[in-house]
């Protein structure tokens, strides 16, 4: 797969159908890898990589990206391709200004499920079959890819992209069936004091690092909310519960409708909160009170707190639902 | 829940200027009662009501919140209701998924004639959130006198 990339965005960039082009390269150690512009073949060669742990979600590069002059071509995971074109709608990727290169995707992994596993001191990843093949400082270990995927592939909603301008390998069809909502069902099956302990022995971790934020492709905000140095919220270390408690409410509200569930926020956060569940929530009762509805699926439909309709649920209906008192 | 003796719990409630404002107006000026620990803070509209307002009540000490406005159909600005309706649903699921007590929270729809039932409903309100005692979920220590 790398090699086909990599020979993709030389002939991009070397054709001169692009001036630029947003691809991985290696962090500090090869699982950590970081988005990055390459402007020339031999960039590429150089540092291009892409391998199981390119989770990272290009559509929020492009908007920064396709402001610049000249074209820049990106390579856009299934999962990415809902948060293009939910940007796309939003008016903050200028699509003449990028050439999108779908690509077919079976699932992204997590470096801390492989030490789990018991594999130390990994230096090199590849894939064999449906297994990966780590090179370590103790020699060469295998075990199961399906093992070591990310929550959000394991879950994968989807595996078609939606808005291409070419494809690497088959595009895949939707995946409604992905029990994704089942952690969320388990949580409101308990009750409010069991909830309560769980969000605070998981927000009580977060250092307000801000990962989640920016990762985020919903929360690309000009000005963000909790920038305000006026807001008492804008500080780094949460000085009481109220804040993490906060912090994480209107964050996930303010992407509500928005947010495709690409599962960037939990991939990234360093305490390993798991902030989909809180999204998922939101899509959740979404659905169930105002219709399916699947942010970035299509370009026409409006999200559901854009939109009413006269006889909507009223807000007592969550007296009614959701777990025993 | 332990209820403390003689807790008095701070509500706010947020009204809109053209219904439940003016609504207020009228249950004071028939001489209804309803409890003085209810504070009301006006809004123009109800769609006007940011999430964090909620959560800022909640802080700064506030044991319920209530957002009262024009019913459905009969907002002043034709629609706003509409979305603040869909917006408090989604909320108060979320603070109910975070295990926030639901009883806390809630929206009626109080037109300007309806004096009486906005007495009936702060009564009411006030009842059933003295039950549910302090607010100790979405407190803040550092505002707490």
């Amino acid at each position: 797969m790398q090699a086909v990339i990599k020979k993709k965005a030389k002939e991009l960039l070397e054709c001169g159908t692009v001036d630029r082009v947003l691809g991985w390269k290696a962090g500090e150690f090869f699982y950590d890898l970081t988005p990055a512009v390459f402007t020339t073949p031999e960039e590429i060669d150089k540092d291009f990589v892409f391998s199981v742990f390119s989770g990272a979600n290009m559509s929020k590069y492009l908007i920064e990206e396709t402001k610049k002059e000249g074209k820049v071509a990106a390579f856009i995971k299934p999962c990415d391709s809902y948060s293009l074109v939910q940007l796309q709608k939003e008016h903050r990727i200028k699509r003449e200004n990028c050439y999108i290169v779908g690509i077919a995707c079976d699932g992204m992994c997590d470096m801390g499920l492989v030490r789990e596993a018991g594999i130390k001191g990994a230096t090199a990843v590849s894939e064999k079959d449906d297994k990966l093949v780590l090179e370590t400082i103790y020699g060469e270990k295998e075990m199961p890819k399906e093992k070591a995927l990310l929550e959000r592939c394991v879950h994968c909603k989807s595996k078609k992209v939606v808005d291409f301008d070419e494809m690497i390998g088959e595009n895949g069809e939707e995946n409604p069936d992905c029990g994704r909502f089942d952690e969320v069902e388990r949580l409101e099956a308990m009750t409010p004091d069991e909830r309560f302990a769980f969000w605070r022995s998981q927000l009580s971790r977060c250092i307000r690092c801000n990962a989640c934020r920016n990762v985020c492709p919903a929360c690309s905000c000009e000005k963000c909310v909790f920038d305000n140095p006026d807001s008492g919220i804008a500080q780094k270390a949460a000085a009481s519960d109220f804040e993490e408690n906060n912090f994480h409410i209107i964050r996930a509200y303010h992407v509500a409708g928005r947010c495709t569930d690409c599962g960037e926020c939990s991939r990234v956060c360093p305490q390993n909160i798991p902030l989909h569940l809180l999204n998922r929530k939101f899509i959740k009762d979404m659905n169930e009170l105002y219709g399916f509805y699947q942010a970035g699926a299509d370009f026409e439909t409006k999200p559901p707190i854009m939109n009413y309709t006269t006889n909507d649920a009223e807000p007592s209906v969550v007296y009614q639902r959701g777990g025993s008192k | 829940m332990q209820v403390k003796e003689n807790f008095t719990p701070t509500i706010v409630a947020f009204c809109c200027n053209w219904c439940s404002y003016a609504g207020a107006d009228l249950s004071g000026n028939n001489r209804l009662e309803y409890p003085a620990n209810v504070k009301i803070i006006r809004i123009p509209c109800s769609c006007r009501l940011n999430p964090m307002f909620i959560l800022r009540a909640f802080q700064r000490g506030a044991d319920g919140v209530i957002l009262c406005g024009c019913h459905p159909g009969d907002c002043h600005y034709t629609t706003g209701n509409y979305y603040a309706r869909r917006r408090m649903t989604l909320l108060f699921s979320m603070l109910d998924y975070l295990g926030i007590e639901k009883e806390r929270t809630r929206v009626e729809w109080v037109s300007a004639a309806e004096g009486a039932k906005f007495a009936q409903t702060m009564n009411e309100f006030v009842e059933a959130v003295t039950a549910l005692g302090e607010n100790k979920r979405l407190e803040d220590l550092r505002c707490k006198q």
